[in-house]
């Protein structure tokens, strides 16, 4: 009996913490107990990248797009959709604003300006069924390479294709693959960087997991390219889901012969190992991520020798991201003037960005580059969470800068964030309403930079823990005018004398926050108040006596019993005891009291 | 083991159908089936893997099968409705198995309204 209806169920580690599992579980029994299982297949896919709606089940060939599905709802999916053909409204997403339902993927917002290319299996194959990435023109490109090109037509087009490092550097990938072919060796490498490390960035994560075999066949082709037989992929140990479906990818694919011993019947032999790492954010960084893999300590070394020329046990070695290989079949396929047609002058094609924090649709999002932050955070992000005032956007976590509100409709790519102060980086975008206090979000990814230096560096190691010193006194109203001077002044030392990309760009955030924020800065250190309320010491929690009713709520919570008053009278905090915790403050029903 | 361009494009061919109804094309023929309670009773599961057979077996790629609920023309079910792109869509009484294929076979393939099955509302 033919297939006609497919159940595709998120089985991305976002959808998957939120029972996505159990979903699909529920769905299969549902059909089972219709007996529709020679009809209707339940399967699980990749990430869909709306992770805040998450789980999603979408229903093909009908093109019906279910969000926030749980156990029950995919009970009644079966019932109703399933078995009967009626849509199960309630699950279908609404558009905040004009309320009105949109059943199909394509016409909600978050879907209208984004072309995926990297992403582009991610939610429509079973990433761990081998068959259904060919079927999507997988391996094509590579057996093209083999068959048509030359390694040197190869490099040719992925350079003529603009593609540029999607790990943070944004270093033309062709001229990487360039200067690795040229040097001369008998045993050369293609290291895979799965290291993504910063806070909030899921990019290559939902790649490996959601399309594991365009990662290989991008790293086929370039082992074609410069010429090596061998690869490792460097992924952390915080992501089982990716190893896992990575392990099985590659095991299809030594079974089908698309990576082994004279693939195609060429004769290219090219093989994949995981290397799996601990987690240290400073194994992102090609020269420490080497010195791992070689079982040394994660550290960097100089460049140069650049690892194109002396790279993984001491051979030439060409490092790209997980995103910028999963760019490369359809370069190859589509060719490189489709792709140079896309983006920017400097910058071409899409990128994925893992949009978080206060934005109403957290997830993860492709966009061609030239976009504006503004379309990304507004269009397809849906505005501030709570209709909140936006204050900043935070791109390219640790090292990366925040991007105040005047800057929202500049055209992104590596080139005008750099300008901004900022960077492209992995592509962490996290959102910032009017209450976080950047003082203190600076404070955050300095704490950060301050765990994940190696210490090699006198200046990252102990440069930026002085910073943190700094900040802290600040949030805590100790600052002093001197102390924003110094800052600023260990910044750029730091920036200057650090090694390697972790201390170079680990003051970016305490830049660029005092470059767009200096007067939240000015309060903490001269008025001593935080003005979007968040650094606790400098709070002062006052009652307002005419909104106070006297109705004792906020007497009875207070943990240190510093509130008096009779009750129906007007009440006083006793400063000297307060804690500043804050329970008064959320308990009054009349808005009474308040913080400066 | 694949040895050769061939045997890849072989493979990907055989399974290139499982993902034709992933692609959302809004440019595709829809083939409706009414799936309510009288629909089934009518016997519309069999007229929809009769309909989804068909086009397989005649190679048709642009056309969707989507199981709908009730028209409300109980008393003719099971019903299908055909959607030309940009076309007033034709809706077809008392569909079996058989007349399923046929339709298929005529309009959906050729083009061709097989009148004396089109209800009137």
């Amino acid at each position: 009996m033919p297939l006609r209806m497919e159940l595709l169920v998120c089985g991305g580690t976002g959808c998957q913490a939120s029972n996505s599992s159990r979903v699909l579980e529920v769905l299969r029994e549902g059909i089972q107990e219709a007996n529709l299982q020679e009809e209707v297949r339940v399967l699980m896919t990749g990430c869909f990248g709306f992770c805040e709606k998450g789980p999603i089940v979408k229903v093909m060939p009908d093109n019906i797009f279910y969000v926030e599905v749980d156990e029950e709802s995919a009970r009644k999916i079966v019932r109703e959709h399933v078995i009967k053909g009626r849509i199960v409204e309630e699950k279908i997403y609404k558009e905040p604003e004009t309320e009105e339902r949109l059943p199909e993927q394509s016409s909600i917002p978050f879907y209208k300006k984004q072309i995926r290319i990297a992403l582009r299996n991610c939610g429509k194959i079973d990433p761990e069924n081998i068959n259904e990435y060919i079927a999507s023109d997988g391996y094509m490109a590579l057996a093209r390479v083999l068959t048509e090109m030359t390694p040197e037509e190869v490099i040719d087009a992925v350079k003529r294709s603009g593609l540029r490092g999607r790990g943070g550097g944004g270093f033309p990938t062709g001229l990487k693959w360039e200067a690795t072919r040229k040097s001369k060796s008998d045993v050369k490498y293609i290291i895979c960087n799965a290291d993504e490390g910063d806070p909030g960035a899921f990019m290559d994560r939902s790649i490996l997991e959601g399309d594991p075999h365009s990662v290989l066949e991008g790293m086929a082709i370039a082992g074609y390219a410069i010429g090596a037989q061998f690869g490792y992929i460097y992924v952390r140990a915080e992501y089982p889901l990716a190893i896992h479906r990575l392990r099985i990818a590659i095991s299809q694919a030594r079974e089908m012969g698309l990576l082994g011993k004279n693939i195609l019947g060429t004769n290219f032999s090219f093989d994949v190992e995981i290397k799996i790492g601990a987690g240290a954010f400073i194994c992102g960084e090609e020269t420490a991520l080497i010195n791992s893999i070689e079982g040394g300590r994660g550290e960097p070394t100089v460049k140069p020798p650049y690892p194109a020329q002396v790279g993984l046990w001491k051979k030439p070695t060409n490092i790209n991201n997980v995103e910028t290989f999963a760019n490369v079949p359809p370069i190859i396929l589509n060719g490189a003037e489709w792709f140079s047609s896309i983006g920017t002058e400097k910058s071409k094609g899409t990128k994925v960005f893992a949009l978080a924090g206060k934005v109403n649709n957290v997830g993860l999002v492709e966009v061609p580059m030239g976009i504006t932050l503004r379309e990304i955070i507004y269009d397809l992000g849906g505005g501030i969470k709570g209709g909140k005032k936006f204050k900043a956007v935070q791109t390219g976590g640790p090292s990366g800068g925040c991007i105040p509100a005047e800057h929202l409709d500049t055209p992104i790519d590596y080139d005008t964030l750099n300008a901004l102060g900022s960077m492209m980086g992995s592509g962490g975008m996290i959102v910032m309403d009017e209450d976080d206090c950047m003082v203190n979000i600076a404070k955050f990814y300095l704490e950060f930079s301050c765990d994940e230096s190696c210490g090699r560096c006198t200046a990252c190691r102990v440069g930026n823990k002085r910073m943190l010193e700094i900040l802290n006194k600040i949030t805590e109203g100790k600052g002093e005018m001197e102390d924003l001077e110094m800052l600023k002044e260990l910044a750029e030392t730091v920036k200057d004398s650090s090694l390697c990309g972790l201390g170079q760009t680990s003051p970016n955030p305490v830049l660029s926050t005092m470059k767009f924020f200096y007067d939240e800065y000015l309060a903490h250190v001269k008025d001593k108040s935080c003005p979007a309320g968040v650094c606790t010491e400098l709070l002062k929690y006052y009652i307002i006596p005419e909104k106070c009713v006297g109705c004792t709520a906020c007497a009875k919570v207070c943990p240190v019993n510093v509130i008096h008053g009779e009750p129906r009278k007007v009440h006083v905090i006793d400063r000297e005891g307060c804690i500043k915790c804050g329970e008064c403050y959320r308990t009054c029903r009349f808005g009474a009291i308040t913080r400066k | 083991m694949i040895k050769s361009i061939e045997e890849l494009k072989q493979i990907r061919d055989k399974y290139k159908d499982v993902l034709q109804n992933r692609e959302a094309e809004e440019n595709k023929i829809r083939i409706l089936v009414g799936m309510a309670t009288c629909g089934i009773a009518a016997g519309a599961r069999d007229t929809i893997n009769a309909i989804v057979d068909e086009v397989h077996k005649e190679n048709i790629n642009n056309a969707v099968v989507v199981q709908t609920g009730c028209m409300g023309f109980c008393y003719a079910e099971p019903t299908v409705e055909v959607r030309f792109p940009g076309k007033s869509p034709v809706l077809y009484g008392k569909v079996d198995a058989e007349r399923g294929r046929e339709i298929v076979r005529r309009h959906v393939k050729n083009g061709e309204v097989i009148s004396e099955w089109v209800l009137k509302g």
